[in-house]
């Protein structure tokens, strides 16, 4: 099994679909020719011809309005918007159309689209290319949001993403393109070569949106965490010595529940880890799913850390980012508990 | 008889890319002065055939021609050079600076510096400009202090914007220049904003927008083209079209179909296509548009055509998209080459005069970047870390306030 980096197992699924489905496409800002700005899409176009994989105009609004239209038609568009960040001039067509359309048709008509975005901080991007918006794609009833932390997830998520007959909105963690992070950010970059989720199948997969999975078995606690944080959430766990199961939840709709009340229920504790900022954030559901379902095995408040209620600061990236000293301390505090 | 055919899907390709010659045999670039010139009061429908052609004022000899020519004094003429050169000098040792890791993020506007200086000098010190990223001759050409700009370059203790910002993504109101943000465009709005409360107090005050062309694509550009129009904006709206955006061509902004100084047509305004590497070309239009905006005869926009001879960033390599020769090729010149002709031609400027500026130059660039230094590069300085909590609202709340707390910062 060839070794890859998340870009390149992204790179495999995309090409995988092209192969397979003439009425697969992708388009989005300079994904055609060049390949994307962070490589996705290279070879795409020369591989698959011109009309398979182009550039689009700058205009993320026209971007998701087109691929909805074309969804109509039939076909099953995939396209990428830049950074997460940008996102948002889209945001109606997202909310108010590719999340409602089949809904409001009664089945007539429905969107089977795919947005790809890099998303989350870690690169000096400053305050708009760091941020993490999943909360508000989550509160979006007929949006599906999906978020891979290893390059064997994100080929077999994203061949499920483009195969699914409803919007799903697929964010990239951008800081484990090229390799996990921890979070320790004096440290070396690490290199996916060594990781054994780098072993990526050759030809179609498919890892089920709606599955969690469960990174490291434990006793004491539960750590949620999805995309960066899975391997950020590890490195905590390591360091506080407290033998807590990690979850990555890898969809956050749809969200494998079960999984997550078996754990709780299992270890009593919950420590939710996200990066995006703490008010408002998909933490705040776990936290109260977990609540209303766990309510009696609980032995301790739940805790959650997250990014503060700031913009992402471009000179205080790492006093912003949860790292894994902030989980360790959540995870010790709720220990104490019950 | 109906025939029917297939249809065909069209997408847009560049005549060149890398391996191939850059082909420029279809830029039309009309003769200096060739264009006419209505008075700026004119109405709308007499102005029909400006977005079509390219006003230029100095031709192959530096000489200023026809009717757009600015009455500029030898002072004004010698801020703009200064203003542009600076711009260049600042930009390329900057941009070094990133390759040494003393920032993390750096964009260029080499080819482009006429296009922020002319209108700085041209417009009141009170107007207000709403900026691209690549418009830092606007702030060159009103003295903005350099240790200013590498302090906010390099995210130190001493950077007037307190490293919340990614580096170039200045804030200068004394200057006259909004505060930039990274998404592309949204701030096009609200230059026609600033301009309807000006009207709106009967103050005199107009207001500058920039967008590039590829985000012209954005609703926001057609919104404010709207909204300037309904209400006759007192505004100023420019498109630096300078062929690419990152890698997209102007042909996926909409370039094969017509130009971009004709989207004004729809909206009944005027629109003038100007050659942007001409700096006295570029005061003229931006000086006939707001004496239409003072006069209360409302919106222009301003097609600045021009070549973005730098890569797009420094997370760009332009070589992988276009041909290598394409910016040494492009037919409009360098626009400091050509300001510094027409300054020899006026008998007003010399080869060592230019030498001397220069040089001087480089050493007020070294200047501000040894004081950066000082002061400390990315990560080596910044600002005191719980300072990141300020700002949010005019007075924090209990969440930040508490998080702060938590944060042991
Ligand atoms: C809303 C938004 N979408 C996408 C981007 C990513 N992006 C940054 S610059 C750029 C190209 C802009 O091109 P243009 O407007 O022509 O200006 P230029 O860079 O050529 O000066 C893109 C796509 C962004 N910053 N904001």
């Amino acid at each position: 099994m060839p070794t890859m980096n998340m870009v390149q197992a992204l790179n495999a699924a995309l090409d995988c679909k092209l192969a397979q489905d003439a009425d697969c496409l992708i388009f989005g800002e300079d994904v055609g020719y060049f390949g994307g700005v962070f490589r996705v899409t290279e070879g795409l176009q020369a591989r698959h011809g011109r009309k398979r994989c182009f550039d689009a105009p700058i205009s993320e609004g026209g971007i998701i309005a087109t691929a909805i239209g074309m969804g109509a038609f039939g076909l099953r568009p995939v396209v990428e918007i830049q950074f997460a960040d940008y996102i948002l001039p889209a945001f109606d067509q997202l909310v108010s159309e590719a999340a409602r359309l089949r809904y409001r048709s009664n089945g007539e008509f429905w969107a089977p689209i795919t947005v790809r975005s890099p998303y989350g901080g870690g690169i000096f991007g400053g305050q708009t290319h760091s941020q993490s918006p999943e909360a508000i794609f989550a509160h979006v009833t007929g949006l599906k949001t999906v978020i891979p932390s290893n390059p064997f997830d994100a080929k077999g998520l994203l061949i499920a993403a483009i195969e699914d007959d409803d919007p799903v909105i697929f964010l990239e963690p951008k800081r484990l393109y090229n390799g996990p992070f921890d979070g320790r950010h004096d440290r070396p970059a690490a290199s996916w070569a060594d990781h054994a989720a780098a072993e990526v199948p050759d030809g179609r997969y498919v890892v089920p949106l709606g599955s969690a999975a469960v990174v490291r078995e434990g006793e004491a606690a539960t750590v949620l965490a999805y995309g960066t944080m899975v391997h950020v959430a590890l490195a905590g766990i390591a360091d506080s010595g407290i033998d807590a199961e990690l979850i990555d939840l890898r969809s956050i709709v749809p969200l494998d529940i079960e999984t997550i009340v078996d754990s709780v229920g299992k270890t009593g504790r919950c420590v939710i880890v996200h990066e995006a900022s703490r008010f408002g954030g998909f933490g705040g559901e776990l936290s109260a799913l977990v609540q209303e379902r766990c309510f009696y095995h609980l032995e301790a408040p739940i805790e959650r850390v997250a990014g503060y209620d700031i913009p992402y600061p471009h000179a205080f990236e790492w006093d912003y980012f949860p790292g894994p000293r902030r989980v360790a301390a959540a995870l010790a505090r709720v220990m104490e508990g019950g | 008889m109906v025939t029917t055919i297939a249809l065909h899907l069209h997408i847009p390709e560049p005549v060149s890319r890398p391996g191939t010659e850059a082909d420029f045999s279809w830029v039309e670039v009309p003769a200096a002065g060739s264009v006419r010139r209505p008075e700026p009061t004119a109405a709308d429908e007499d102005t029909r055939d400006l977005p079509y052609t390219l006003i230029r004022v100095l031709d192959e000899d530096g000489r200023a021609q026809g009717p757009w020519t600015p009455r500029l004094t030898g002072d004004q003429l010698h801020q703009g050079l200064r203003a542009m050169m600076l711009t260049r000098v600042f930009d390329d040792r900057l941009f070094r600076a990133h390759r040494q890791g003393k920032t993390s993020f750096y964009m260029k506007s080499t080819g482009e510096e006429a296009i922020g200086a002319a209108p700085s000098l041209a417009l009141d010190p009170h107007d207000m400009c709403f900026p691209t990223y690549r418009v830092l001759s606007w702030l060159m050409a009103r003295g903005y202090p350099l240790e200013n700009l590498v302090n906010q370059i390099f995210s130190n203790a001493k950077d007037p914007l307190k490293g919340r910002q990614l580096p170039v993504l200045y804030s200068a109101r004394d200057y006259g220049f909004y505060s930039l943000s990274g998404n592309v465009g949204s701030r096009f709005g609200h230059a026609v904003g600033w301009s309807m409360a000006s009207a709106y107090r009967g103050d005199t005050r107009i207001a500058l927008g920039y967008i590039g062309e590829g985000s012209t694509a954005e609703g926001d550009f057609h919104e404010a083209l709207t909204f300037a129009s309904v209400y006759r904006a007192p505004v100023i709206l420019c498109v630096t079209n300078n062929q690419w955006a990152i890698s997209s061509y102007a042909g996926i902004a909409g370039a094969e179909a017509t130009t971009f100084a004709a989207r004004a047509v729809a909206y009944g305004i005027p629109g003038l296509r100007v050659d942007g590497n001409d700096f006295l070309a570029v005061w003229a239009a931006i000086e006939w548009a707001a004496a239409r905006a003072r006069g209360n005869c409302g919106p222009t926009l301003i097609e600045l055509f021009t070549y973005r001879a730098a890569g797009h960033s420094t997370s760009d390599d332009p070589t992988r998209y276009r041909p290598a020769d394409e910016a040494a090729r492009w037919p409009l010149g360098d626009p400091i080459e050509r300001l510094k002709t027409h300054l020899v031609a006026r008998g007003d400027w010399d080869d060592e005069r230019h030498a001397a500026l220069a040089r001087t130059l480089d050493e007020e660039v070294r200047t501000a970047v040894r004081q950066g230094e000082a002061v400390g590069t990315l990560g080596k300085s910044k600002p005191p870390a719980r300072e990141m909590f300020e700002g949010v609202f005019a007075s924090p709340d209990w969440r930040v306030l508490e998080q702060l707390r938590e944060s042991g910062l």
